[in-house]
């Protein structure tokens, strides 16, 4: 018998996904569970807007020390995300467009500033970020 | 896109960011604990009012019977639905946000 082979075929199918993360990081496994479904998505070569709101801010600050709590510090995962993100801007072939956002309110009610974050971020407030919402075909919530 | 709440304004701020980050005429449909949200007489009557002159408000009616919440209890406006009724909400507004 031979091999048989399996092929995700996505070509011409691009679809745009926004991955909103609400929950700081650690207390609950919403973060860890959207980060691995925005991973999913790079392979599949889908649009991404990745956006921070509310304690989901606290999910890319920067200075994650971990290793007290034994658990893995995956806010440096999103280094990779933008590395994706670089990769999409920077390919032309590829009909890709990510973009990272962190929602204006939620990051000034919580005394952040863009330079707190571990990758280069999009601020947006939020009436400009519920337009961008709203034009999303695929929402998955954390 | 069909906004959905579903924790206890009492408790989290999930309404507040849903009413903050929905464009205008963007329905919200309150269930499971976001049911609380939808009771007359209540501290969030008013803001759940204001976010009415912008979207349309449902809330499930299971989820309120579960909850010892009547039909009476419901703030004026805002419509009472079942489960096809969500479905139906769904399949007309396409996308759905959860504001969990």
């Amino acid at each position: 018998m031979s091999d048989t082979e399996i092929e995700f075929d996505t070509a011409g199918i691009t679809r745009k996904f926004m991955y909103v993360n609400r929950k700081a990081p650690y207390g609950t496994i919403y973060a860890l569970e959207v980060l691995e479904a925005v991973l999913i998505s790079a392979a599949f070569e889908q649009h991404a807007c990745i956006v921070f709101i509310d304690d989901g801010v606290y999910q890319i600050k920067k200075g994650q020390d971990t290793a007290a709590v034994n658990m893995k510090n995956f806010s440096k995962t999103y280094g990779i995300i933008a590395m994706e993100k670089e990769d999409a801007d920077e390919d032309e072939d590829m009909d890709m467009v990510w973009r990272i956002i962190v929602e204006k309110e939620s990051m000034e009610a919580r005394g952040l500033s863009r330079d707190d974050f571990v990758i280069d971020v999009e601020v947006i407030p939020s009436d400009e970020l519920a337009i961008i919402m709203a034009e999303q075909e695929i929402v998955i919530s954390g | 896109m069909i906004h959905t709440v579903n924790k206890s304004p009492f408790e989290r701020n999930s309404l507040d960011s849903c009413i903050r980050l929905s464009v205008k005429g963007a329905p919200i449909l309150l269930i499971e604990d976001g049911v609380l949200a939808a009771t007359r007489g209540t501290s969030v009557s008013d803001k759940v009012a204001a976010a009415m002159d912008d979207h349309p408000m449902f809330v499930l009616g299971p989820d309120l019977k579960a909850r010892g919440l009547a039909e009476d209890d419901v703030a004026d406006g805002i419509t009472i639905v079942d489960y096809s009724g969500f479905v139906d909400l769904v399949v007309e507004h396409g996308t759905v946000q959860s504001w969990l």
